[in-house]
């Protein structure tokens, strides 16, 4: 059973993992929206992600869903201890899921879809990076259920993983839209990448130094013995992948940035899953205590290994029908270009 | 503030939230079928006019869909913050369909959606209709899947209850649980009959409005073509049903025909004001072994009665009674406008005949209507339990959760919901009166055949 927890944690992870990286640079595009150069340039980066935002969202409900199929205690117990910002997570990315359609039929309210999905795209993200410190700050958990209040999430440290999710988000956000177009707004998207990235970088180090000062077992695990060497690489990579970050902006390259956020993502997520393993309730619900029974573990691993590589398949290719650089024209602009 | 506030309060913030989801899927599920159906025609006959179609109802689909997804990711994360013990308890058994819904079918909606609306000049005419097909699959193994979850709360079997939490012993009994047939039967078909009758209440405002007549003709033709079998088709499966129900969930049964006391020869109400209090209904106005002779089909027909179980036990029968009149008038109804429509088309009236499209207009949001109510029946039927007859609504609430919480989220949902119902309709009827775009002149001139049909009103694709 031990074995089957750990396989279960891990296929959660990734779809979290995929979720992250794939909606966060749609929403990053929604953070970024206001401050794109004009209208043309807004119209420009809907389009990008409008044909696939709805797949990219698809992952939460994976990663929801898939913490009631593996780990249904888990999930009764999370759900209820972060009920605030969770709602405050679903109220904005109704708003910002709805733009993508009413802008596109609006003309006079145009302005209004855009101020909703800009306000929906950061808080969401804020909402996410809340429910990340708080998930590693600990939740109060007796007898397997949730035995804490109703503001438990709110400390000085979940406000700073929100910011650094904003933060994050825009980054992934605005080296996408690096790759996507070409001309004024690349300009513009190069400069919001050097800020945003920034912003991430001093994000990351202050979470990464203030996460095994609050937890002496964290410390532990990173600085105990022979680990320190197991894991230096992952400080070392992030290190080297933020200067290829920097370097690739400023020498103009085009998917090279996005990807290099990306692997940021990566790699905070592994110094994440490195710091709470075997938990996944900290600080004492390990994935073993609460994995689901045999029988459901079993039907479900095998759904996932049937289904999910077809998932893959044509999620790729999705995205290859609509490669290259967005247009203004068509798609979700939301003026009518038939 | 006693459990009880907070009990209520997650049950009518779920009702909310899950009533006003439905009503998008109910549309997509079976505007994508239609959108199949166009988008063939087109492909086989190359004619103009099943283009246009498919491009003015894909954008209805568009905007329908997107309203779907939003509310529907609120339902998949409200299981856990509002009932986080029925979560834990029944986890094991609806977390895997759950998570098979999200496998199968929305990822592959997503994944081809967006080739479905914004691949047209991106990959070819086939490739095209095959993602439309694909959405149409997706949508309908979506319903396949939760309505095997919402069946097997209302039919438990294949799991056994252990350490504080189910346990499956087989699967597909659980997949198959014996109300399931009869619900994606009965649900599947609600979708279909509920976008007929937009299709067919939408084309005859055109009609009326004489804007773009060609293209409304044939629309309208192919939506009473449907109207036909599926009206039919409906109540059967729906009488179906109704003994399914009867053999599993007697009470709900009872509810549904406001009957308190288990006897033969029992009458059917067409009206009563059910009295949960005195456990009797006031001003019935009844036919004489009506209940006896749907359920039984026989007048000696013994019929349950609410009476055999304690009141704490039973649903709260005034809703579940008028809910289930709303859906059983508006079927008929809906029959009464598919045998107008087969004599106005035999009379070649179909298109013709101003009181048939007003009527038409008048019935488009209907469906939703009857399908609300008819999940009402079935929802509410179902109480006070959440997996009937095993695990009561009161025990499923997440304990920590205060009402105070729950109230403001409520209404905060129903500020939201309803604004941006507010929104969707309004666009909705902007795109419904600018209508689908008018036929090019090369094809109203060279095939007008094509397009009139054969004799005057009768507007059956000529092939």
């Amino acid at each position: 059973m031990e074995t089957l927890a750990i396989i279960s944690g891990g296929i959660i992870g990734a779809a979290i993992l995929m979720y992250v990286v794939l909606d966060g640079f749609d929403l990053g595009v929604g953070i970024l929206f206001p401050f794109a150069p004009d209208e043309k340039a807004r119209d420009t980066m809907i389009n990008s992600v409008a044909p696939v935002w709805d797949g990219n969202e698809t992952w939460l409900v994976l990663g929801g869903g898939g913490l009631l199929v593996f780990f249904p205690t888990a999930y009764s117990i999370a759900l209820p201890a972060f009920y605030l910002p969770i709602m405050a997570m679903l109220f904005a990315l109704i708003f910002r899921g709805v733009t993508f359609e009413f802008r596109h039929q609006a003309h006079t309210s145009a302005h209004l879809w855009n101020r909703s999905f800009f306000w929906g795209s950061l808080v969401a993200a804020f909402a996410q990076g809340v429910l990340l410190g708080a998930l590693v700050q600990g939740v109060h958990v007796e007898g397997l259920r949730y035995a804490g209040g109703m503001f438990d999430w709110l400390s000085p440290f979940s406000i700073l993983t929100g910011i650094g999710v904003v933060a994050g988000y825009g980054l992934l956000g605005a080296t996408w839209v690096i790759y996507k177009t070409e001309g004024e707004i690349q300009d513009w998207a190069r400069r919001a990448a050097i800020v945003l990235g920034g912003g991430t970088m001093i994000a990351m180090a202050a979470v990464s130094v203030m996460t095994p000062l609050m937890r002496p077992m964290i410390a532990e695990r990173w600085f105990g013995g022979i680990n320190l060497v197991y894991f230096a690489p992952v400080p070392l990579l992030t290190g080297a992948l933020a200067v290829w970050l920097f370097y690739s902006i400023l020498s103009k390259r085009e998917l090279a940035p996005f990807l290099s956020a990306v692997g940021l993502f990566m790699l905070g997520f592994l110094g994440l899953a490195i710091s709470l393993y075997p938990n996944i309730i900290p600080p004492s619900v390990p994935v073993w205590d609460v994995v689901a029974p045999r029988s459901s573990v079993i039907f479900a691993l095998i759904g996932v290994a049937v289904v999910l590589p077809m998932v893959l398949i044509y999620t790729v290719y999705a995205y290859s029908v609509f490669h290259g650089k967005a247009s203004a024209k068509g798609g979700y602009a939301h003026h009518e270009h038939e | 503030m006693p459990p009880i506030d907070a009990e209520i309060l997650a049950r009518l913030q779920f009702a909310f939230t899950v009533a006003f989801h439905i009503l998008f899927p109910t549309l997509t599920i079976g505007l994508a079928g239609f959108l199949v159906f166009f988008e063939a025609k087109h492909l086989r006959t190359g004619q103009e006019i099943w283009l246009r179609l498919y491009k003015f109802w894909v954008k209805i689909f568009a905007l329908t869909f997107g309203m779907g997804v939003v509310s529907g990711i609120v339902l998949s994360y409200q299981f856990g913050t509002n009932w986080a013990e029925w979560s834990r308890i029944t986890g094991p058994v609806l977390g895997p369909l759950i998570g098979f819904e999200v496998l199968t079918a929305f990822f592959l909606e997503a994944g081809f959606l967006g080739v479905m609306l914004f691949g047209w000049d991106k990959v070819g005419p086939r490739l095209h209709f095959l993602a439309t097909t694909l959405v149409a699959i997706g949508t309908a193994i979506s319903a396949f899947w939760i309505l095997s979850a919402n069946s097997w709360m209302q039919t438990p079997q294949g799991a056994t209850f252990v350490d504080g939490h189910y346990v499956v012993d087989d699967w597909l009994a659980v997949i198959f649980n014996p109300s399931f047939p009869w619900r994606f039967l009965h649900m599947t078909t609600a979708s279909y009959l509920t976008t007929t009758v937009v299709i067919a209440g939408v084309s005859a405002y055109h009609l009326l409005a004489d804007n773009n007549r060609e293209i409304a003709k044939r629309s309208f033709s192919v939506a009473m073509w449907a109207l036909m079998v599926l009206a039919p088709l409906q109540i059967f499966l729906g009488d179906q049903h109704g003994l399914n129900t009867l053999e599993h969930q007697p009470m709900k049964i009872a509810a549904m025909e406001g009957n308190w006391e288990t006897q033969s020869h029992a009458p059917f109400h067409i009206f009563a004001i059910p009295d949960q209090k005195a456990q009797t209904n006031h001003l019935e106005l009844s036919i004489p072994w009506g209940s006896s002779l749907i359920l039984k089909h026989s007048p000696s027909g013994v019929v349950p009665g609410l009476s055999e179980v304690p009141v704490e036990d039973q649903p709260p029968v005034g809703i579940v009674f008028w809910s289930f009149r709303v859906m059983v008038g508006i079927g008929f109804l809906f029959l009464a406008l598919g045998a107008w429509g087969v004599w106005a088309r035999w009379r070649g009236q179909l298109t013709e005949s101003k009181w048939l499209s007003r009527f038409a207009v008048l019935m488009s949001p209907a469906g939703f209507v009857a399908t609300l109510a008819g999940w009402f029946v079935t929802e509410v039927g179902r109480q006070p339990w959440t997996v009937y007859g095993a695990l009561r609504t009161a025990d499923s609430i997440s304990p920590t959760v205060t009402g105070a919480s729950v109230a403001t989220t409520l209404v905060l949902f129903l500020i939201v919901y309803g604004g941006l119902f507010g929104a969707y309709l309004y666009y909705l009827m902007k795109l419904i009166r600018r209508g689908p775009e008018a036929l090019s002149v090369r094809e109203t001139e060279e095939k007008p055949e094509a397009i009139r049909g054969a004799r005057p009103g009768l507007v059956v694709p000529a092939e």
